[in-house]
Protein backbone atom coordinates (compact mmCIF):
# COMPACT_ATOMS: atom_id res chain seq x y z
CA UNK A 1 0.00 0.00 0.00
CA UNK A 2 1.47 3.35 -0.93
CA UNK A 3 1.46 6.04 1.73
CA UNK A 4 -0.96 8.88 1.19
CA UNK A 5 0.84 12.15 0.60
CA UNK A 6 -0.95 13.95 3.42
CA UNK A 7 0.03 12.29 6.70
CA UNK A 8 -2.89 13.65 8.69
CA UNK A 9 -5.30 11.57 6.64
CA UNK A 10 -3.58 8.23 7.08
CA UNK A 11 -5.73 6.87 9.87
CA UNK A 12 -9.05 7.99 8.44
CA UNK A 13 -8.27 6.76 4.99
CA UNK A 14 -7.01 3.38 6.13
CA UNK A 15 -10.01 2.99 8.38
CA UNK A 16 -12.30 3.80 5.50
CA UNK A 17 -10.64 1.35 3.18
CA UNK A 18 -10.71 -1.29 5.88
CA UNK A 19 -14.36 -0.64 6.54
CA UNK A 20 -15.16 -0.78 2.87
CA UNK A 21 -13.33 -4.06 2.49
CA UNK A 22 -15.28 -5.50 5.38
CA UNK A 23 -18.55 -4.37 3.85
CA UNK A 24 -17.79 -5.48 0.33
CA UNK A 25 -15.96 -8.72 0.65
CA UNK A 26 -17.80 -11.94 1.12
CA UNK A 27 -14.50 -13.80 1.27
CA UNK A 28 -12.21 -11.76 3.51
CA UNK A 29 -9.12 -13.61 2.22
CA UNK A 30 -9.56 -12.38 -1.37
CA UNK A 31 -7.82 -9.02 -1.23
CA UNK A 32 -9.17 -6.56 -3.77
CA UNK A 33 -6.67 -4.21 -5.38
CA UNK A 34 -6.36 -0.96 -3.56
CA UNK A 35 -6.89 1.05 -6.72
CA UNK A 36 -10.49 -0.12 -7.01
CA UNK A 37 -11.26 0.87 -3.43
CA UNK A 38 -9.48 4.20 -3.88
CA UNK A 39 -11.47 4.96 -7.03
CA UNK A 40 -14.73 4.11 -5.29
CA UNK A 41 -13.88 6.24 -2.24
CA UNK A 42 -12.95 9.07 -4.55
CA UNK A 43 -16.38 8.80 -6.19
CA UNK A 44 -18.19 8.65 -2.82
CA UNK A 45 -15.99 11.38 -1.32
CA UNK A 46 -14.90 9.00 1.39
CA UNK A 47 -18.29 7.54 2.33
CA UNK A 48 -18.54 3.77 2.48
CA UNK A 49 -21.35 2.64 0.16
CA UNK A 50 -24.02 0.25 1.41
CA UNK A 51 -24.77 -2.92 -0.47
CA UNK A 52 -28.14 -3.39 -2.20
CA UNK A 53 -30.53 -1.70 -4.56
CA UNK A 54 -28.01 -1.64 -7.41
CA UNK A 55 -28.21 -4.34 -10.05
CA UNK A 56 -25.16 -4.78 -12.26
CA UNK A 57 -26.15 -6.91 -15.21
CA UNK A 58 -23.29 -8.48 -17.14
CA UNK A 59 -22.90 -11.95 -18.66
CA UNK A 60 -21.13 -14.17 -16.10
CA UNK A 61 -19.10 -15.78 -18.88
CA UNK A 62 -17.63 -13.57 -21.59
CA UNK A 63 -16.32 -14.90 -24.91
CA UNK A 64 -14.21 -11.86 -25.67
CA UNK A 65 -13.26 -9.15 -23.25
CA UNK A 66 -13.07 -6.45 -25.92
CA UNK A 67 -16.79 -5.66 -25.98
CA UNK A 68 -18.88 -6.75 -23.03
CA UNK A 69 -22.46 -5.46 -22.72
CA UNK A 70 -23.21 -4.21 -19.21
CA UNK A 71 -26.10 -2.37 -17.61
CA UNK A 72 -26.67 -0.83 -14.20
CA UNK A 73 -30.11 -0.32 -12.71
CA UNK A 74 -30.73 1.37 -9.38
CA UNK A 75 -33.93 1.07 -7.35
CA UNK A 76 -35.29 4.58 -6.98
CA UNK A 77 -38.60 6.39 -7.54
CA UNK A 78 -36.57 9.09 -9.36
CA UNK A 79 -38.60 11.97 -7.89
CA UNK A 80 -37.31 15.43 -6.93
CA UNK A 81 -37.17 14.29 -3.32
CA UNK A 82 -35.61 10.90 -3.90
CA UNK A 83 -33.45 10.08 -6.88
CA UNK A 84 -30.10 8.85 -8.11
CA UNK A 85 -27.64 11.68 -8.82
CA UNK A 86 -24.86 9.64 -10.37
CA UNK A 87 -23.72 6.12 -11.16
CA UNK A 88 -20.07 5.06 -11.17
CA UNK A 89 -18.83 1.83 -12.67
CA UNK A 90 -15.48 0.43 -11.57
CA UNK A 91 -13.36 -2.64 -12.25
CA UNK A 92 -10.73 -4.56 -10.42
CA UNK A 93 -8.17 -5.79 -12.93
CA UNK A 94 -7.99 -3.45 -15.93
CA UNK A 95 -5.04 -1.05 -16.05
CA UNK A 96 -7.29 1.66 -14.60
CA UNK A 97 -10.12 1.12 -12.10
CA UNK A 98 -12.51 3.59 -13.77
CA UNK A 99 -14.99 2.59 -16.46
CA UNK A 100 -17.71 5.22 -16.54
CA UNK A 101 -19.39 7.81 -14.36
CA UNK A 102 -22.79 9.12 -15.35
CA UNK A 103 -24.88 11.96 -13.98
CA UNK A 104 -28.63 11.64 -13.95
CA UNK A 105 -31.58 13.18 -12.13
CA UNK A 106 -35.33 13.02 -11.53
CA UNK A 107 -35.86 13.89 -15.21
CA UNK A 108 -34.28 10.54 -16.10
CA UNK A 109 -37.49 8.79 -15.03
CA UNK A 110 -35.58 5.60 -14.29
CA UNK A 111 -32.06 5.00 -13.04
CA UNK A 112 -30.84 2.69 -15.77
CA UNK A 113 -27.76 3.01 -17.96
CA UNK A 114 -26.06 0.65 -20.37
CA UNK A 115 -22.77 0.49 -22.22
CA UNK A 116 -20.12 -1.94 -23.47
CA UNK A 117 -16.84 -2.32 -21.71
CA UNK A 118 -13.41 -3.90 -21.99
CA UNK A 119 -12.28 -6.50 -19.50
CA UNK A 120 -8.63 -7.48 -19.50
CA UNK A 121 -9.22 -10.49 -17.32
CA UNK A 122 -11.59 -12.47 -15.14
CA UNK A 123 -12.55 -10.01 -12.43
CA UNK A 124 -15.06 -8.26 -10.23
CA UNK A 125 -17.00 -5.16 -11.24
CA UNK A 126 -18.60 -2.70 -8.85
CA UNK A 127 -21.36 -0.20 -9.63
CA UNK A 128 -21.94 2.58 -7.12
CA UNK A 129 -24.98 4.86 -7.04
CA UNK A 130 -24.92 8.34 -5.48
CA UNK A 131 -28.36 8.92 -3.97
CA UNK A 132 -29.99 12.33 -3.54
CA UNK A 133 -29.90 12.00 0.28
CA UNK A 134 -26.09 11.87 0.17
CA UNK A 135 -25.86 8.13 0.73
CA UNK A 136 -24.17 5.66 -1.61
CA UNK A 137 -25.23 2.17 -2.59
CA UNK A 138 -23.42 -0.49 -4.55
CA UNK A 139 -23.87 -3.74 -6.43
CA UNK A 140 -21.23 -6.02 -7.85
CA UNK A 141 -20.70 -8.82 -10.33
CA UNK A 142 -18.04 -11.40 -10.98
CA UNK A 143 -17.16 -12.03 -14.63
CA UNK A 144 -15.15 -14.83 -16.19
CA UNK A 145 -13.43 -13.84 -19.41
CA UNK A 146 -12.46 -16.58 -21.83
CA UNK A 147 -10.48 -15.15 -24.69
CA UNK A 148 -11.05 -16.39 -28.20
CA UNK A 149 -8.57 -19.12 -29.00
CA UNK A 150 -7.55 -17.75 -32.40
CA UNK A 151 -6.32 -14.29 -31.51
CA UNK A 152 -4.87 -12.24 -34.29
CA UNK A 153 -1.08 -12.42 -34.31
CA UNK B 1 -17.31 13.26 -38.94
CA UNK B 2 -17.69 10.04 -37.06
CA UNK B 3 -20.66 7.89 -37.99
CA UNK B 4 -23.36 7.70 -35.32
CA UNK B 5 -26.48 5.61 -34.85
CA UNK B 6 -29.14 6.99 -32.52
CA UNK B 7 -32.38 5.49 -31.33
CA UNK B 8 -34.79 8.19 -30.27
CA UNK B 9 -38.54 7.53 -30.51
CA UNK B 10 -40.15 9.99 -32.92
CA UNK B 11 -43.34 10.51 -30.93
CA UNK B 12 -43.99 9.88 -27.27
CA UNK B 13 -46.87 10.45 -24.88
CA UNK B 14 -46.46 13.11 -22.21
CA UNK B 15 -44.71 11.82 -19.11
CA UNK B 16 -43.45 8.69 -20.85
CA UNK B 17 -40.00 7.41 -19.91
CA UNK B 18 -38.06 6.62 -23.08
CA UNK B 19 -34.80 4.78 -23.52
CA UNK B 20 -32.28 6.51 -25.75
CA UNK B 21 -29.46 4.55 -27.35
CA UNK B 22 -26.35 5.99 -28.94
CA UNK B 23 -23.54 4.40 -30.89
CA UNK B 24 -20.57 6.28 -32.35
CA UNK B 25 -17.66 5.13 -34.49
CA UNK B 26 -14.43 5.66 -32.53
CA UNK B 27 -11.39 3.43 -31.89
CA UNK B 28 -11.18 4.24 -28.14
CA UNK B 29 -7.43 3.62 -28.25
CA UNK B 30 -6.57 2.90 -24.64
CA UNK B 31 -2.99 4.17 -24.45
CA UNK B 32 -2.00 0.77 -23.06
CA UNK B 33 -1.46 -1.03 -26.35
CA UNK B 34 1.66 -1.25 -28.45
CA UNK B 35 1.40 -0.93 -32.19
CA UNK B 36 3.87 -1.77 -34.93
CA UNK B 37 7.54 -1.73 -33.87
CA UNK B 38 6.44 -2.21 -30.28
CA UNK B 39 5.72 1.48 -29.82
CA UNK B 40 2.95 2.42 -27.44
CA UNK B 41 -0.07 3.89 -29.22
CA UNK B 42 -1.04 7.13 -27.57
CA UNK B 43 -4.43 7.37 -25.93
CA UNK B 44 -7.26 8.49 -28.18
CA UNK B 45 -10.62 8.17 -26.47
CA UNK B 46 -13.94 9.94 -26.17
CA UNK B 47 -13.82 11.35 -22.65
CA UNK B 48 -17.20 12.91 -22.29
CA UNK B 49 -20.73 12.49 -23.56
CA UNK B 50 -23.55 14.91 -22.85
CA UNK B 51 -27.20 15.01 -23.82
CA UNK B 52 -29.10 18.29 -23.66
CA UNK B 53 -32.88 18.42 -23.90
CA UNK B 54 -34.04 21.88 -24.91
CA UNK B 55 -30.62 23.09 -23.77
CA UNK B 56 -30.95 21.53 -20.33
CA UNK B 57 -28.42 18.80 -19.44
CA UNK B 58 -30.30 15.53 -18.90
CA UNK B 59 -27.45 13.05 -19.08
CA UNK B 60 -23.69 13.29 -18.78
CA UNK B 61 -21.09 10.57 -18.83
CA UNK B 62 -17.36 10.52 -18.32
CA UNK B 63 -15.74 7.74 -20.32
CA UNK B 64 -12.48 5.94 -19.60
CA UNK B 65 -10.29 3.63 -21.72
CA UNK B 66 -12.28 0.65 -20.41
CA UNK B 67 -15.18 1.66 -22.65
CA UNK B 68 -15.20 -0.58 -25.75
CA UNK B 69 -14.37 0.70 -29.24
CA UNK B 70 -17.35 2.35 -30.96
CA UNK B 71 -18.89 3.52 -27.67
CA UNK B 72 -22.45 2.46 -27.00
CA UNK B 73 -24.46 4.28 -24.33
CA UNK B 74 -28.06 3.91 -23.26
CA UNK B 75 -29.97 6.02 -20.76
CA UNK B 76 -33.53 7.03 -19.97
CA UNK B 77 -35.45 10.29 -20.07
CA UNK B 78 -38.94 11.30 -18.95
CA UNK B 79 -40.45 13.42 -21.67
CA UNK B 80 -42.82 16.19 -20.59
CA UNK B 81 -42.63 18.46 -23.64
CA UNK B 82 -41.65 18.37 -27.30
CA UNK B 83 -38.14 19.52 -27.99
CA UNK B 84 -34.68 18.99 -29.33
CA UNK B 85 -32.17 16.50 -28.04
CA UNK B 86 -28.53 17.43 -28.63
CA UNK B 87 -25.92 14.71 -28.20
CA UNK B 88 -22.26 15.74 -27.90
CA UNK B 89 -19.20 13.52 -27.77
CA UNK B 90 -15.87 15.11 -26.84
CA UNK B 91 -12.47 13.52 -26.55
CA UNK B 92 -8.74 13.42 -27.11
CA UNK B 93 -7.10 15.15 -30.07
CA UNK B 94 -9.83 17.75 -30.21
CA UNK B 95 -12.59 15.27 -30.98
CA UNK B 96 -15.99 16.93 -30.80
CA UNK B 97 -19.23 16.02 -32.49
CA UNK B 98 -22.84 17.00 -31.95
CA UNK B 99 -25.97 15.38 -33.36
CA UNK B 100 -29.52 16.54 -32.80
CA UNK B 101 -32.91 14.80 -32.89
CA UNK B 102 -36.43 16.06 -32.43
CA UNK B 103 -38.78 14.52 -29.89
CA UNK B 104 -42.47 15.19 -30.33
CA UNK B 105 -45.02 14.78 -27.56
CA UNK B 106 -48.18 13.48 -29.21
CA UNK C 1 -15.54 -51.88 -37.27
CA UNK C 2 -14.41 -48.70 -35.60
CA UNK C 3 -13.48 -47.30 -39.01
CA UNK C 4 -16.91 -48.13 -40.33
CA UNK C 5 -18.54 -46.38 -37.40
CA UNK C 6 -16.32 -43.35 -37.93
CA UNK C 7 -17.20 -43.28 -41.62
CA UNK C 8 -20.90 -43.52 -40.82
CA UNK C 9 -20.56 -40.71 -38.31
CA UNK C 10 -18.66 -38.58 -40.82
CA UNK C 11 -21.40 -39.17 -43.38
CA UNK C 12 -23.99 -38.16 -40.82
CA UNK C 13 -22.07 -35.02 -39.93
CA UNK C 14 -21.61 -34.09 -43.56
CA UNK C 15 -25.28 -34.68 -44.19
CA UNK C 16 -26.32 -32.47 -41.29
CA UNK C 17 -27.57 -28.98 -42.04
CA UNK C 18 -24.87 -26.34 -41.61
CA UNK C 19 -25.05 -24.36 -38.39
CA UNK C 20 -24.17 -20.68 -38.42
CA UNK C 21 -21.64 -19.41 -35.90
CA UNK C 22 -24.50 -17.23 -34.69
CA UNK C 23 -26.10 -20.28 -33.07
CA UNK C 24 -23.16 -20.95 -30.76
CA UNK C 25 -22.71 -17.37 -29.56
CA UNK C 26 -23.91 -16.18 -26.16
CA UNK C 27 -27.42 -14.65 -26.05
CA UNK C 28 -25.79 -11.24 -25.40
CA UNK C 29 -23.79 -11.37 -28.63
CA UNK C 30 -26.77 -12.69 -30.56
CA UNK C 31 -28.77 -9.72 -29.30
CA UNK C 32 -25.96 -7.37 -30.36
CA UNK C 33 -26.08 -8.73 -33.92
CA UNK C 34 -29.87 -8.76 -34.17
CA UNK C 35 -30.45 -5.17 -33.11
CA UNK C 36 -29.44 -2.75 -35.86
CA UNK C 37 -28.99 0.05 -33.34
CA UNK C 38 -26.67 -2.08 -31.22
CA UNK C 39 -24.78 -3.90 -33.99
CA UNK C 40 -21.54 -1.92 -34.46
CA UNK C 41 -21.24 -3.36 -37.97
CA UNK C 42 -24.15 -1.12 -38.93
CA UNK C 43 -21.89 1.93 -38.50
CA UNK C 44 -19.87 0.63 -41.44
CA UNK C 45 -22.99 -0.20 -43.45
CA UNK C 46 -24.05 3.43 -42.97
CA UNK C 47 -20.59 4.51 -44.14
CA UNK C 48 -21.00 2.27 -47.18
CA UNK C 49 -24.39 3.76 -47.97
CA UNK C 50 -22.86 7.26 -47.93
CA UNK C 51 -19.97 6.09 -50.13
CA UNK C 52 -22.38 4.40 -52.54
CA UNK C 53 -24.00 7.78 -53.15
CA UNK C 54 -20.78 9.77 -53.10
CA UNK C 55 -18.92 7.47 -55.50
CA UNK C 56 -21.77 7.43 -57.99
CA UNK C 57 -22.52 3.70 -57.73
CA UNK C 58 -26.18 4.66 -58.00
CA UNK C 59 -25.80 6.02 -61.54
CA UNK C 60 -25.66 2.41 -62.80
CA UNK C 61 -27.12 0.30 -59.97
CA UNK C 62 -30.34 0.64 -58.04
CA UNK C 63 -29.75 -0.33 -54.42
CA UNK C 64 -32.70 -2.73 -54.69
CA UNK C 65 -30.86 -4.57 -57.48
CA UNK C 66 -28.10 -5.39 -55.00
CA UNK C 67 -30.47 -7.67 -53.12
CA UNK C 68 -29.22 -11.23 -53.50
CA UNK C 69 -25.89 -10.28 -55.06
CA UNK C 70 -23.71 -11.09 -52.06
CA UNK C 71 -25.50 -14.45 -51.68
CA UNK C 72 -24.16 -15.49 -55.11
CA UNK C 73 -20.50 -14.54 -54.57
CA UNK C 74 -17.78 -15.62 -55.22
CA UNK C 75 -18.86 -15.83 -58.84
CA UNK C 76 -17.33 -16.44 -62.25
CA UNK C 77 -16.15 -13.25 -63.91
CA UNK C 78 -17.36 -13.55 -67.48
CA UNK C 79 -14.56 -11.50 -69.04
CA UNK C 80 -11.59 -13.20 -67.37
CA UNK C 81 -13.30 -16.56 -66.76
CA UNK C 82 -11.82 -16.54 -63.25
CA UNK C 83 -13.61 -16.68 -59.92
CA UNK C 84 -13.85 -13.35 -58.10
CA UNK C 85 -15.29 -12.38 -54.75
CA UNK C 86 -17.55 -9.46 -53.91
CA UNK C 87 -14.64 -7.15 -53.07
CA UNK C 88 -12.95 -8.01 -56.38
CA UNK C 89 -16.21 -7.19 -58.14
CA UNK C 90 -16.52 -3.80 -56.46
CA UNK C 91 -12.86 -3.07 -57.26
CA UNK C 92 -13.41 -4.05 -60.91
CA UNK C 93 -16.45 -1.81 -61.15
CA UNK C 94 -14.53 1.08 -59.69
CA UNK C 95 -11.30 0.71 -61.64
CA UNK C 96 -12.43 -0.62 -65.04
CA UNK C 97 -15.86 1.00 -65.35
CA UNK C 98 -15.53 4.19 -63.34
CA UNK C 99 -11.84 4.72 -64.12
CA UNK C 100 -11.13 5.54 -60.48
CA UNK C 101 -7.97 4.71 -58.57
CA UNK C 102 -7.95 1.37 -56.76
CA UNK C 103 -9.01 1.18 -53.12
CA UNK C 104 -6.85 -0.98 -50.87
CA UNK C 105 -8.92 -4.16 -50.49
CA UNK C 106 -9.17 -4.04 -46.71
CA UNK C 107 -9.15 -0.30 -46.12
CA UNK C 108 -12.22 1.25 -44.53
CA UNK C 109 -13.94 2.49 -47.73
CA UNK C 110 -13.80 -0.89 -49.48
CA UNK C 111 -14.99 -2.72 -46.36
CA UNK C 112 -17.80 -0.23 -45.97
CA UNK C 113 -18.95 -0.60 -49.59
CA UNK C 114 -18.78 -4.40 -49.32
CA UNK C 115 -20.73 -4.26 -46.05
CA UNK C 116 -23.41 -2.07 -47.61
CA UNK C 117 -23.79 -4.34 -50.64
CA UNK C 118 -23.70 -7.53 -48.56
CA UNK C 119 -26.25 -6.11 -46.13
CA UNK C 120 -28.79 -5.86 -48.98
CA UNK C 121 -28.82 -9.68 -49.07
CA UNK C 122 -29.32 -10.15 -45.35
CA UNK C 123 -31.71 -13.01 -44.67
CA UNK C 124 -31.32 -14.53 -48.15
CA UNK C 125 -29.97 -18.08 -48.48
CA UNK C 126 -26.50 -18.48 -49.95
CA UNK C 127 -26.66 -19.54 -53.58
CA UNK C 128 -23.19 -20.70 -54.55
CA UNK C 129 -22.29 -20.19 -58.21
CA UNK C 130 -22.46 -23.59 -59.92
CA UNK C 131 -19.89 -22.49 -62.51
CA UNK C 132 -17.20 -22.42 -59.83
CA UNK C 133 -16.88 -26.20 -59.56
CA UNK C 134 -13.13 -26.08 -60.26
CA UNK C 135 -12.45 -23.40 -57.67
CA UNK C 136 -14.73 -25.14 -55.20
CA UNK C 137 -12.80 -28.39 -55.58
CA UNK C 138 -9.48 -26.59 -55.20
CA UNK C 139 -10.84 -24.82 -52.12
CA UNK C 140 -12.02 -28.09 -50.60
CA UNK C 141 -8.57 -29.60 -51.11
CA UNK C 142 -7.01 -26.59 -49.38
CA UNK C 143 -9.58 -26.87 -46.58
CA UNK C 144 -8.55 -30.49 -45.97
CA UNK C 145 -4.80 -29.96 -46.38
CA UNK C 146 -2.74 -30.09 -43.20
CA UNK C 147 -0.50 -27.08 -42.88
CA UNK C 148 1.82 -25.10 -40.66
CA UNK C 149 3.87 -26.00 -37.62
CA UNK C 150 0.74 -27.26 -35.91
CA UNK C 151 0.09 -29.51 -38.91
CA UNK C 152 -3.65 -28.85 -38.81
CA UNK C 153 -6.17 -28.57 -41.61
CA UNK C 154 -9.22 -26.30 -41.51
CA UNK C 155 -11.36 -29.45 -41.53
CA UNK C 156 -9.77 -30.88 -38.39
CA UNK C 157 -11.18 -28.03 -36.34
CA UNK C 158 -14.25 -26.89 -38.24
CA UNK C 159 -15.59 -30.26 -39.46
CA UNK C 160 -14.24 -32.84 -37.04
CA UNK C 161 -14.36 -30.83 -33.81
CA UNK C 162 -16.96 -28.14 -34.39
CA UNK C 163 -19.06 -27.54 -31.30
CA UNK C 164 -16.26 -28.67 -28.99
CA UNK C 165 -13.96 -26.33 -27.10
CA UNK C 166 -10.59 -24.92 -28.05
CA UNK C 167 -9.38 -23.37 -24.81
CA UNK C 168 -12.43 -21.42 -23.61
CA UNK C 169 -14.01 -20.91 -27.01
CA UNK C 170 -16.55 -23.02 -28.84
CA UNK C 171 -15.19 -24.10 -32.21
CA UNK C 172 -17.66 -22.89 -34.83
CA UNK C 173 -18.36 -24.76 -38.05
CA UNK C 174 -16.53 -21.94 -39.76
CA UNK C 175 -19.22 -20.72 -42.14
CA UNK C 176 -18.65 -17.52 -44.06
CA UNK C 177 -22.21 -16.23 -44.19
CA UNK C 178 -21.82 -12.92 -42.38
CA UNK C 179 -18.87 -11.10 -43.96
CA UNK C 180 -17.74 -8.41 -43.79
CA UNK C 181 -18.35 -8.86 -40.07
CA UNK C 182 -17.68 -7.06 -36.82
CA UNK C 183 -15.32 -9.20 -34.84
CA UNK C 184 -14.84 -8.24 -31.22
CA UNK C 185 -11.26 -9.46 -31.45
CA UNK C 186 -10.63 -6.88 -34.18
CA UNK C 187 -12.71 -4.18 -32.51
CA UNK C 188 -13.83 -3.41 -36.02
CA UNK C 189 -15.17 -4.70 -39.31
CA UNK C 190 -13.08 -7.16 -41.30
CA UNK C 191 -13.15 -9.25 -44.45
CA UNK C 192 -13.29 -13.01 -44.91
CA UNK C 193 -9.75 -12.91 -46.33
CA UNK C 194 -8.54 -11.31 -43.12
CA UNK C 195 -10.19 -14.12 -41.17
CA UNK C 196 -8.62 -16.74 -43.40
CA UNK C 197 -5.20 -15.15 -42.91
CA UNK C 198 -5.75 -15.27 -39.14
CA UNK C 199 -6.68 -18.94 -39.27
CA UNK C 200 -3.69 -19.80 -41.47
CA UNK C 201 -1.34 -17.87 -39.19
CA UNK C 202 -3.08 -19.48 -36.21
CA UNK C 203 -1.85 -22.93 -37.23
CA UNK C 204 1.55 -21.28 -37.80
CA UNK C 205 1.48 -21.51 -41.55
CA UNK C 206 2.51 -18.84 -44.01
CA UNK C 207 -0.57 -16.95 -45.25
CA UNK C 208 -0.97 -16.61 -49.03
CA UNK C 209 -0.10 -13.18 -50.37
CA UNK C 210 -2.99 -10.68 -50.46
CA UNK C 211 -5.35 -11.33 -53.37
CA UNK C 212 -3.96 -14.84 -54.03
CA UNK C 213 -6.35 -17.14 -55.96
CA UNK C 214 -6.24 -19.62 -53.07
CA UNK C 215 -8.39 -17.27 -50.99
CA UNK C 216 -11.12 -17.10 -53.61
CA UNK C 217 -10.95 -20.89 -54.01
CA UNK C 218 -11.43 -21.27 -50.25
CA UNK C 219 -14.27 -18.73 -50.37
CA UNK C 220 -15.92 -20.73 -53.18
CA UNK C 221 -15.71 -23.92 -51.12
CA UNK C 222 -16.94 -22.17 -47.98
CA UNK C 223 -19.94 -20.82 -49.88
CA UNK C 224 -20.85 -24.31 -51.12
CA UNK C 225 -20.24 -25.76 -47.66
CA UNK C 226 -22.59 -23.21 -46.06
CA UNK C 227 -25.38 -23.88 -48.58
CA UNK C 228 -28.74 -23.23 -46.95
CA UNK C 229 -27.50 -20.69 -44.42
CA UNK C 230 -28.68 -17.13 -44.83
CA UNK C 231 -26.55 -14.02 -45.26
CA UNK C 232 -26.09 -12.27 -41.89
CA UNK C 233 -23.93 -9.34 -42.99
CA UNK C 234 -22.83 -7.52 -40.97
CA UNK C 235 -22.56 -10.39 -38.50
CA UNK C 236 -21.06 -9.99 -35.04
CA UNK C 237 -18.59 -12.63 -33.85
CA UNK C 238 -16.37 -12.91 -30.77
Amino acid sequence: MSSPSWPGCVTDRRALIGGLLAVMLVRPTAATPEALEEAILDFTKGTAPQVGGVVLDIPPLVENGNTVPVSVEVESPMTEAEHVRAIGLFNERNPLPHVLTAKLGPWSGEARIGTRIRLSNTQRLVAVAAMSDGSYRFGEAQVIVTLAACVEG
Amino acid sequence: MARTLLRVPATVTRGEVVEIRTLIQHPMETGFRSGENGRMLSRDIIRRFTCLYNNRPVFEAELHPAIAANPYLTFTLRVDESGILAFTWEGDNGFSQTETRTLTVA
Amino acid sequence: MRQLAAAALAALTLGAAPRSGFETMTPELQAMQRDDLANPGMLYVADGEALWAQEGCGSCHAVAAMRGVAARYPALDAASQTPIDLTDRIAQCREARQGKPALPPEAAPMLALAAFVAHQSRGMPLQPDAQLEGARRQGEALFRERRGQLNLSCAQCHDDNAGRKLAGSTIPEGHANGYPLYRLEWQGLGSLQRRLRNCIAGVRSEPYPPGAPEYVALEAYLAARARGLVVESPAVRP
